[in-house]
């Protein structure tokens, strides 16, 4: 059974083309994806992201619940409202899902976890805080809106009442705080996206979401599909979970070391394997691709490099740069002369550092 | 959607062609095709003077979405292809059924065109996809 969020109608209005997308009846663009795309690189656009999971943890341990939990370490969270970008892993190291934290109260930290993956996560997590006697509460009344662009906080912000601009405006990146709309509605924004650009997200109740949603249509904040925020999150060289990564590949695997913290006598799930294959040497290594020459790099494509074969995991034509770009999953070691197989032509790319693009601008050496 | 030209004939794939006397026929793909694939960003046309062979895959068109082959709807050899696509593969987006064309054939058997669907036949197609 095909899911809806409750905007749903509101995008059919606007004329969204709608595709399946993990469950979820989405938008996948409300014309084109690549003007969507640069509206959001030069103003400012919104995406519905209500399908994603809100999970708020309760409790007296939900800190120490979370060292267990996390890759990454929570104790870097230390004033109310700063979040964390954090793998979740199995015993065997691999990912179970990427997520952010949101370090509330010592009582109260809230989870932002990926649609496909909501039900595994939600069990998962459940199962793991039990020991911890942490509250593990799904609040699927929400409805979520990240708004995104050199001038999407802006206004965010022109929404919200007299007493909570300045303080909304002053949220540092990686932030949130609780706000009130000038209808007196309560928000949760956070300085956080997935495109690159700078900009909030939005957590709003789902019976007012609409009403936000065409309050930001009314500022002049262009609707953006799915389409679009994968072209920008590529760009800003951010993973999708499921393409990227998935329960069978370790952070180190898929570029994701700097969210892995082995710091002393934390013991947190999946890091005996992780440490077992630091010492042996990581197999694999994700890596960015340019392609010069026209065409697009896909998803699956087979990818050849002086230590062998690998394959593209996310690809896709960069419409900021006008050329493709790529992650791709390739034996570890200096990959030499690569090339990837494109209907049986083998076309040269060049291995690149990323974020590919980066507010608004294409980064060096790309 | 736009109005489907009734000089145009079909493949069930989405591809027109469109008879422009002397055994030339130009190809391109329906106004339907780009709305499915979205903006378009490349398209790698066959070469001229290439044969090609009614059904197979001669062309290939990829939007930012999915790269999708164009069949040949008919079986005869590439006089001329449109160059200016290398460029602005968007022309598709915008004029399907006139700038967007992929490249002209030259014909032998004119009997071939019999074979494909007539733009009222191909209408009624979109619209039984559609449900």
């Amino acid at each position: 059974m095909t899911q809806k969020t409750i905007l749903n109608e509101t995008h059919r209005a606007l004329g969204a083309k709608m595709v399946d997308f993990g469950g979820w009846d989405m938008p996948i663009h409300y014309g084109s994806q690549i003007d969507e795309h640069h509206q959001v690189r030069r103003d400012a656009g919104m995406f519905d992201v209500s399908h994603m999971t809100v999970v708020d943890l309760a409790g007296g341990k939900v800190r120490d619940f979370l060292r267990h939990l996390v890759a990454n370490s929570v104790d870097k969270l230390q004033k109310p409202g700063k979040a964390l970008y954090t793998a979740m892993l199995n015993p065997q190291g691999g990912v179970i899902d990427d997520l952010i934290v949101y370090y509330m109260s010592e009582d109260w930290f809230r989870l932002v976890v990926n649609a496909a993956t909501r039900e595994k996560d939600v069990a998962w997590i459940t199962a793991q805080a039990a020991a911890f006697d942490v509250a593990v509460r799904e609040r699927p009344e929400f409805g979520m809106v990240a708004v995104q662009g050199p001038n999407a906080r802006e206004k965010v912000v022109g929404l919200l009442r007299e007493e909570d601009r300045a303080a909304v405006s002053k949220l540092l990146r990686f932030s949130a705080r609780e706000a009130k709309t000038t209808e007196g509605v309560d928000v949760f924004v956070a300085r956080t996206g997935y495109t690159g650009e700078d900009g909030f997200e939005v957590i709003v109740p789902e019976a007012q979401t609409v009403a936000f949603w065409n309050a930001l249509l009314a500022a002049g904040v262009k609707p953006a599909g799915l389409g679009a925020r994968d072209t920008l999150r590529l760009e800003a060289g951010m993973n999708l979970y499921g393409q990227d990564m998935d329960d069978s590949v370790s952070p180190f695997e898929a570029a994701l070391a700097w969210t892995v913290v082995l710091d002393e006598g934390r013991d947190f799930i999946g890091r005996a394997a992780l440490e077992a294959q630091q010492a042996a040497g990581v197999p694999r290594q994700m890596i960015g691709l340019v392609m010069d020459e026209k065409g697009v790099l896909r998803h699956g494509q087979k990818v050849l490099t002086a230590n062998g074969d690998g394959e593209i995991l996310s690809g896709t034509f960069s419409p900021s740069i006008g050329k493709a770009i790529a992650f791709a999953r390739v034996p570890a070691g200096e990959p030499g002369q690569v090339r990837v197989d494109i209907r049986g032509k083998e076309v040269p790319v060049r291995v690149v550092k990323f974020p590919f693009v980066r507010e608004g601008k294409i980064q060096g050496g790309i | 959607m736009s109005e489907i030209p009734g000089d145009l004939k079909f493949l069930k794939s989405h591809e027109w062609a469109r008879v422009e006397g002397d055994g030339k026929v130009t190809i391109g793909i329906s106004d339907h095709a780009q709305g499915l694939l979205g903006d378009l960003v490349y398209v790698e046309l066959p070469n001229v003077g290439d044969t090609v062979e009614a059904g197979n895959a001669c062309a290939v068109v990829e939007s930012v979405k999915a790269a999708s082959d164009v069949y040949a709807p008919l079986s005869g050899r590439v006089v001329e292809v449109n160059a200016a696509l290398a460029d602005k593969p968007e022309t598709i987006n915008e004029d399907a059924y006139g700038d967007g064309w992929l490249f002209t054939m030259e014909i032998d058997d004119a009997d071939q065109l019999n074979e494909l669907l007539t733009p009222d036949d191909y209408a009624e197609l979109l619209e039984d996809e559609d449900h």
